[in-house]
Parts: structure tokens; C-alpha cells; sequence
């Protein structure tokens, strides 16, 4: 079901974690909230569930007014960042629970909630677990616990706080794929933080960027990559190297490609699949140097001196195929030329 | 045995705590038991049987028991308040809480005795209210008891609630669950286990006190005659015999309800996965 936030504000004394926040999620959708540490996204998430209070603000799940009701009316499941299942409980006395605490008269019988509760531990495929503590689970184990015990109260909206953020990194890449799938086959509509913007690129449908406390952007993975909004989004979406013109002179850019300047402003983003390689052939008046390079698998990541006395020595970053690469035949400390062939430009 | 472990030292320490146990602890109760061997078994059964002596066990252990529930109940409470709560003054309710750790039992014993007298503050009004006598009764002792047996369960308690997972409760009240059931269902069973060991210490410090129950009970016999003022009563009549005959009667039954609760609290431990 949908979900609408509108005018949310949330001070922690003087700090505002939250500002004015107006954010729509259409039904069935995947959203992650993405941000860095502090920017207020779990405050965000929590507000939703009602596990915290906003101070202005209204929430909307299916068009129904939620804001002053209590967590426990909700409908809504939270999955929590490390967990919090009941250690007291089995894994299949955890998922029943949402079950059992239901009053009397919507209360399923026995019978009912144990299919169900099998049911979902098979769709997290752990039934084999069923009758073991919290304790005696991996991490990656716990949290699909923690999911199926939060569907199985049959939530209108799915909130998940960092789901992946305690995993090691393989299960992290497991669990990502696995909760896309799931995501597919339910349907139901889902957010959840996370300050990985591969993650948040990988798994979402859309992605809401966040920075003290408000939104920086909202979008398709693709439209927040290949359009940033402002240079904060493109900073922290992907690499990216930043030339401020002020601080480069104008001859390297020009050889670089980057002038003229455009219209929008006088820095400039590019990413490293945007900056083309040669040998240089000439070779005093080549533009960089190659300092270095890294294999981040399908792609070669090249470190960038550049020459010219003037501007700053930060190095630029590139990236291309690794057999392209290895046509170029290069070494450290080659003359490079490079060509930029596209830029965001911000103030 | 082999090098199993990082830290070296099991030889020595287990050394030690054998040292101990056999100095502190096993050598002056054997002594109490070989004591009362001097006894033959019919002079044994026939101190034990003695009706005062018995009126006096009942009245140790019954007045233990009921003392260590409420103190189990209101030290659950106290603990709660000072962790879940930050107030105006909470170092100073801290500090008051271990009071009965350090006061000497017997002046507890006797301002509990000052103010519960029929004539005292609090005595007199207890008795122009509800009609209720509480001191030189078996109600004198549990109070007696209860004082001095709060901070056992207070400090035995409030560690578990200190490091307990507030996003559990969350995580039960996103699911549907009232905070009674929150309660009840997930903050309870967690805590259960310590406040078992919180009873434990209550009872068995209640079983053994002597000094601020002898003021306030009025250690009338049949009726609030403690076994401890018992047994030093017959040594004052230098009988020696009779005493350890009590003596090692006492400890046998509180070593047995002790090993009870602790099989309890295993039990409850493992049902609740965390053995």
C-alpha cells in the first residue's frame, strides 16, 4: 500500500534530524532510503513504523491518517538492524508471535498458525530451523528469521532499518539478491535504509537520497545516477572526480576537454568511465601521468598524476574494460592523454 | 591436560578455590558434623523431634519464604524504576538501596523493633487502622527480612534489565503486541532467571539472620522463636549437642532448597535458550 509523508520535522534538541520531509511511495514499490551516517534516515524509518514521534508532520499508509496511532496499529513489520528477535523463543515461537498476541477473537487457532508459521520459514527457507534459539543462528540466518517473523502478521508496508549492515559481505550479497526476489514474489510495499549506495542501486526500485535531514533526491537507480541532482547526489553516488575551474588552469582544461564551461556552474563532475585513455605520443604536453592501477574485476581502475605546474595535485580517477587496457599497453609513469567525454556541472 | 586455552592458570586457580572452599567453607561445617556424631541417632531424633524445635523451623523458613517472594516482587520494582527511569535524586536512592548491605543487622533490628512496637510510630498506626499487630509476631520477622534482603534481589536484577534489548520490546509491539503482552511475553521471561537467583540470596540470607530479627520478633517460643536464636540459646546452656543437632539439621534442609532452586533455574535457563 501506499505510503505518504507529508511536512515530517524531527529536533533532537537543537539538531534537526529531520526537515520538512515530503516523500510518496507508490504501492509496491522497493525504496531505499539512502544517506550517509546522520543524515536522519532512520529517524525517518522509524517515524513511519511509529516507533518514534515526529514533531510536525503528517504520515499516510493507504491513505489513512496513522500519525498519532501506536506502533502496535500499525500493520506495519520492522525488521531491525541487529535483529532484536526474542531470545526467550524458538525460531518458530518468534515467527507465531505476531500471531498469538492478537486478541482473542482474531486470534487463528493452533493449527492455523503452525502451517502459517512453516509456510513463511519455508519461503526464508529455514524451516529446518524451527525448533532452535536465536543464539544458535548465523547472522544471515536471524535477520530472514526476523523477516518472516515480520510478514507474518500480513503487514500493509514492510520497514526494514539496515537490514544487511551486521553481515559479513558474502551474505550481504546473498541476502540483497535474495530479498529482490522476495520483494517480487509479495509484492508488498517496502523501505529500507541503508548508507550503501551499492546496495541501495542494486536491490531498490527507487531510491530516496537524504542529507541533514532532508532529500537531496529522489528516483530510479538510473536516474539518480546518470542525473544527479546536485553535487552532493553525484559525490556520493558512485566515484566521481571533481574539477573546480577556479582551481585548474585553463590549458589543461582545454586539452582535457572541459571547456568551455557550461552554463550551469564551474565544477565539474565526472565519472571515471567518462574520461577516455590514449598513449600519448607527444611528450611534453601530455595531461597526466600514470601513477598506478587497481583490478576491480571486469574493469581496471587507473590512477592519475596530472602534469602542469599550475592547479591541484589531486589525482584523477578512470576506469576502463581490462581488455582495453591491456591494447594500451601501459606502465606506470606513461605519458597519458585524456579525454572527458561528459560532465555534470554544479555551483 | 592440554594447553586448551589462551590463559594459562587453571592449575593454580583451581587450586586456590579448592583451598578456599576446604578452609572457609568445608572444614568448620565438617566440624559440625562430626560434632553431632557424638549424638546417637535416638538422641539426634529426639532433640529434633522436640515440638519447640520444631514450631521454630517451621517459623525460619515460612517467615524466609514469604519475606524473599515480596522482596523478590518490590525489588523487581525498585530495580525497574532506577533502570528504566532517570529522576531527581537517583545517586542518593542507589546509595540507599546497599544501606542494609553495610548497617549492622542488629541496629536495623532494633529501629525496625522502635517504630513497629505496639507504642511506636508506626506500630500504633498499623494497629488504630487496620487492626494489625507487627512487631513479636512472625509479621515482625518477614519485615525484619524484607529490609534486609531487598538489595539482593535489586542487585541481582538490575545488570539483566540494564543490558536488555529495548528493540526487542519494539520489535513486539511493531507486531502487534500490547505492552502488557510486551511485558509479560518478552521483558518477563528475559529477566525471570536473575530474579530467580535474586530469590535465592533472599531466601537464603533470610534463613540465616540472627541480629534484626531477635529485636522485632519478640522470640516468642512456638509462636516467633527463630532456629538461629534457637541454637544460641542451647549454647548458652552449654548444650553443645543440642545446638549442632539444629545446627546441622538447618543446613542440611537450606543446602537442599538451594540445590533445588538452582536445578529450577537451570531448567528455566535451558527452556529459554540461554544455556
Amino acid at each position: 500500500m501506499s505510503i505518504l509523508l507529508s511536512d515530517i520535522s524531527k529536533n533532537f534538541g537543537t539538531f534537526a534530524a529531520l526537515d520538512h520531509i515530503n516523500l510518496e511511495v507508490p504501492e509496491g514499490e522497493l525504496v531505499a532510503l539512502l544517506g550517509p551516517s546522520g543524515c536522519g534516515k532512520t529517524t525517518l524509518l522509524r517515524i513511519i513504523a511509529g516507533l518514534e514521534h515526529a514533531d510536525k508532520g503528517r504520515v499516510l499508509i493507504n491513505e489513512e491518517d496513522k500519525t498519532d496511532q501506536n506502533v502496535s496499529q500499525r500493520g506495519i513489520g520492522f525488521v531491525f538492524q541487529h535483529y532484536a528477535l526474542f531470545r526467550h523463543m524458538t525460531v518458530f515461537e518468534n515467527v507465531a508471535f505476531g500471531l498469538r498476541v492478537k486478541p482473542r477473537r482474531d486470534r487463528p487457532s493452533n493449527d492455523i498458525i503452525a502451517k502459517k508459521v512453516h509456510a513463511l520459514l519455508e519461503l526464508v527457507q529455514l524451516d529446518w530451523l524451527n525448533d532452535r534459539y536465536p543464539d544458535q543462528l548465523s547472522g544471515g540466518q536471524r535477520q530472514r528469521i526476523a523477516l518472516a517473523r515480520a510478514l507474518a502478521v500480513e503487514p500493509s508496508v514492510l520497514l526494514l532499518d539496515e537490514p544487511f549492515g551486521a553481515l559479513d559481505a558474502s551474505v550481504r550479497k546473498d541476502l540483497r539478491q535474495w530479498l529482490r526476489n522476495l520483494h517480487h514474489e509479495l509484492n508488498v510495499t517496502s523501505i529500507f535504509v541503508t548508507h550503501d549506495q551499492e546496495e541501495a542501486m542494486e536491490v531498490a526500485s527507487q531510491v530516496v537520497v537524504l542529507n541533514h535531514g532532508r532529500i537531496e533526491q529522489q528516483g530510479s537507480p538510473s536516474d539518480i545516477y546518470d542525473h544527479p541532482a546536485n553535487a552532493f547526489v553525484s559525490r556520493f553516488i558512485g566515484q566521481t572526480n571533481v574539477f573546480d575551474l577556479d582551481k585548474h588552469d585553463a590549458d589543461w582544461l582545454q586539452t582535457a576537454g572541459l571547456l568551455p564551461p557550461h552554463s550551469d556552474g564551474k565544477i565539474a563532475h565526472v565519472r571515471p568511465h567518462d574520461i577516455l585513455i590514449e598513449k600519448s605520443t607527444a611528450d611534453q604536453a601530455a595531461p597526466a601521468t600514470l601513477k598506478d592501477w587497481q583490478h576491480l574485476g571486469a574493469l581496471i581502475r587507473l590512477e592519475l598524476v596530472k602534469n602542469g605546474s599550475n592547479g591541484s595535485a589531486a589525482p584523477v580517477f578512470a576506469e576502463m574494460p581490462n581488455d582495453q587496457f591491456k591494447q594500451l599497453n601501459l606502465n606506470r609513469g606513461d605519458k597519458v592523454d585524456l579525454k572527458i567525454r561528459q560532465a555534470h556541472w554544479f555551483h | 591436560m592440554s594447553q586448551s586455552s589462551v590463559m594459562p592458570g587453571f592449575r593454580p586457580t583451581i587450586g586456590f578455590t579448592l583451598l578456599y572452599l576446604g578452609l572457609v567453607v568445608l572444614i568448620p561445617l565438617s566440624t559440625l558434623v562430626f560434632k553431632s556424631f557424638e549424638l546417637d541417632w535416638n538422641d539426634y531424633v529426639h532433640i529434633i523431634t522436640n515440638k519447640r524445635v520444631i514450631s521454630s523451623f517451621r517459623v525460619s523458613f515460612s517467615t524466609a519464604l514469604v519475606a524473599a517472594l515480596i522482596a523478590s516482587f518490590f525489588g523487581f520494582i525498585v530495580a525497574w524504576v532506577l533502570v528504566r527511569y532517570s529522576f531527581l535524586g537517583k545517586p542518593f536512592f542507589h546509595a540507599l538501596i546497599d544501606f542494609p548491605f553495610a548497617l549492622p543487622t542488629a541496629v536495623a533490628g532494633i529501629v525496625l523493633a522502635t517504630i513497629f512496637q505496639p507504642s511506636g510510630f508506626l506500630g500504633k498506626l498499623l494497629i488504630n487502622t487496620l487492626g494489625v499487630q507487627v512487631a513479636f509476631k512472625p509479621m515482625g520477622i518477614v519485615m525484619a527480612l524484607i529490609f534486609i534482603s531487598i538489595p539482593f534481589v535489586v542487585r541481582t536484577v538490575e545488570p539483566v534489565l540494564l543490558e536488555f534489548e529495548s528493540s526487542m520490546e519494539e520489535a513486539g509491539s511493531s507486531l502487534g503486541a500490547t505492552r502488557w503482552q510486551v511485558f509479560t511475553k518478552i521483558i518477563f521471561p528475559n529477566v525471570f532467571p536473575a530474579l530467580l537467583t535474586g530469590f535465592a540470596l533472599a531466601f537464603a540470607r533470610g534463613v540465616g539472620e540472627y541480629g534484626s530479627v531477635i529485636f522485632i520478633a519478640g522470640n516468642i517460643p512456638y509462636i516467633s522463636e527463630i532456629v538461629p536464636l534457637l541454637i544460641v540459646t542451647k549454647l548458652e546452656q552449654f548444650d553443645i549437642q543440642g545446638a549442632t543437632a539444629i545446627a546441622l539439621t538447618m543446613l542440611v534442609i537450606s543446602f537442599v532448597m538451594l540445590l533445588l532452586i538452582n536445578v529450577l533455574q537451570y531448567w528455566v535457563r535451558k527452556r529459554s535458550g540461554q544455556l
